[in-house]
């Protein structure tokens, strides 16, 4: 069965049109079918709804997608619980400790993303990963670092992704590879960046399902969660009225 | 002796800018070089066969065990020189003849 790739991280300046428009384009030439794009939490409706029609103008599906930045644990369940419901994907940017564990078991996070360059900060480990592994979290791994940056800063990259890597195989977590483009030239093919990924020892199987079945599962079960039909996983409602 | 066993690859150059195909095949050797060293880059067996600047199209050839080190260090170019670039992958073949049909197609 032919892949559906997706790229969960596309980062266009969204002030301007022109801008988004050629990412998308590009993302679609590329051969991504499904994107997401971090929105501001006050966007309205009518920008979602401008992004998607450029989407679909390049026969792409598009998610929505909201980062989050909080300083405290209190600070990211107060965020969830306004944003959860309008936002396909939630992504939490974990730089400290009492963050990364919270963000790790709370069942709306979908993606955990960590401080690039900041590798003191980057609190991966195996305590995270049991945690994440419970709940519905994934590992996002922003590869636009892998390209920008040169000599010892990428190999410390390099080495602090393997280990991350080999710690979410070790406890069936899964990983998503996205992007983190911010101009075209800094997109790659889904099978590049599953290329890409073999500097940090991710077997090409998993790599490409990284670029695929797992970002796809995730706006999967988070549309059917936003959808009006849904009431528990695994419960929806097929028919309303009298005669049920 | 064995015979080593080799890949030809087409490439897709984008970028707004012309490169000679010297400057690209530096540029190529420099990328194996960063991420795999002296030794690792000895062993990919880099050779150009086809250039063309003006289409941003080129074919190299790389021995086969050295595929997924090519893929990667083309995938992680991003400049030449000052330039911004990215190479993509448009198609990887046994032989030229095959890769050209495949193109073409």
């Amino acid at each position: 069965m032919r892949r559906l790739y997706a790229d969960l991280h596309l980062c266009p300046n969204l002030n301007d049109p022109k801008h988004v428009s050629a990412l998308i384009n590009k993302a679609s030439e590329l051969g991504y079918r499904l994107i997401a794009i971090p929105l501001p939490p006050n966007c309205t409706d009518q920008e979602k709804r401008q992004i998607q029609k450029l989407c679909a103008e390049a026969r792409m599906d598009f998610a929505s997608r909201i980062d989050l930045k909080p300083r405290t644990p209190n600070e990211l369940l107060s965020n969830l619980r306004r944003i959860r419901r309008r936002f396909e994907i939630v992504s939490v940017l974990c730089d400290s400790k009492n963050v990364s564990r919270q963000a790790a078991k709370d069942r709306r996070v979908d993606l955990l993303n960590f401080p690039p360059t900041d590798f003191r900060n980057r609190f991966f480990d195996m305590a995270e990963a049991e945690l994440a592994s419970n709940s519905v979290a994934t590992l996002e791994i922003d590869m636009q670092l892998l390209l920008t940056l040169e000599g010892p800063t990428r190999t410390r990259l390099l080495s602090v992704l393997r280990k991350e890597a080999g710690i979410a195989e070790g406890f069936h977590l899964p990983i998503v590879l996205s992007s983190g483009a911010s101009n075209e030239i800094l997109l790659r093919k889904p099978v590049e960046m599953a290329a890409l990924a073999s500097l940090f020892d991710l077997s090409k199987e998993s790599a490409l399902e990284a670029v695929s079945k797992n970002p796809v599962a995730i706006v999967k079960r988070n549309r059917e969660k936003l959808s009006p039909q849904f009431v528990a996983p695994g419960i929806r409602i097929v028919r309303k009225g009298k005669d049920c | 002796m064995k015979r080593i066993k080799r890949r030809y690859l087409a490439l897709a150059i984008d970028s707004g800018v012309v490169f000679d195909s010297r400057e690209f095949m530096d540029a190529v050797w420099g990328a194996v070089g960063k991420l795999y060293g002296e030794y690792g880059a000895s062993k990919s067996g880099l050779t150009m066969i086809d250039y063309d600047a003006e289409q941003g199209f080129a074919v190299i050839r790389v021995s086969l065990v050295a595929i997924d080190m090519a893929r990667a260090a083309l995938a992680s170019m991003t400049r030449i020189g000052n330039k911004p670039i990215a190479v993509h992958v448009v198609s990887v073949s046994g032989t030229i003849k095959a890769l050209y049909e495949k193109i073409k197609q």
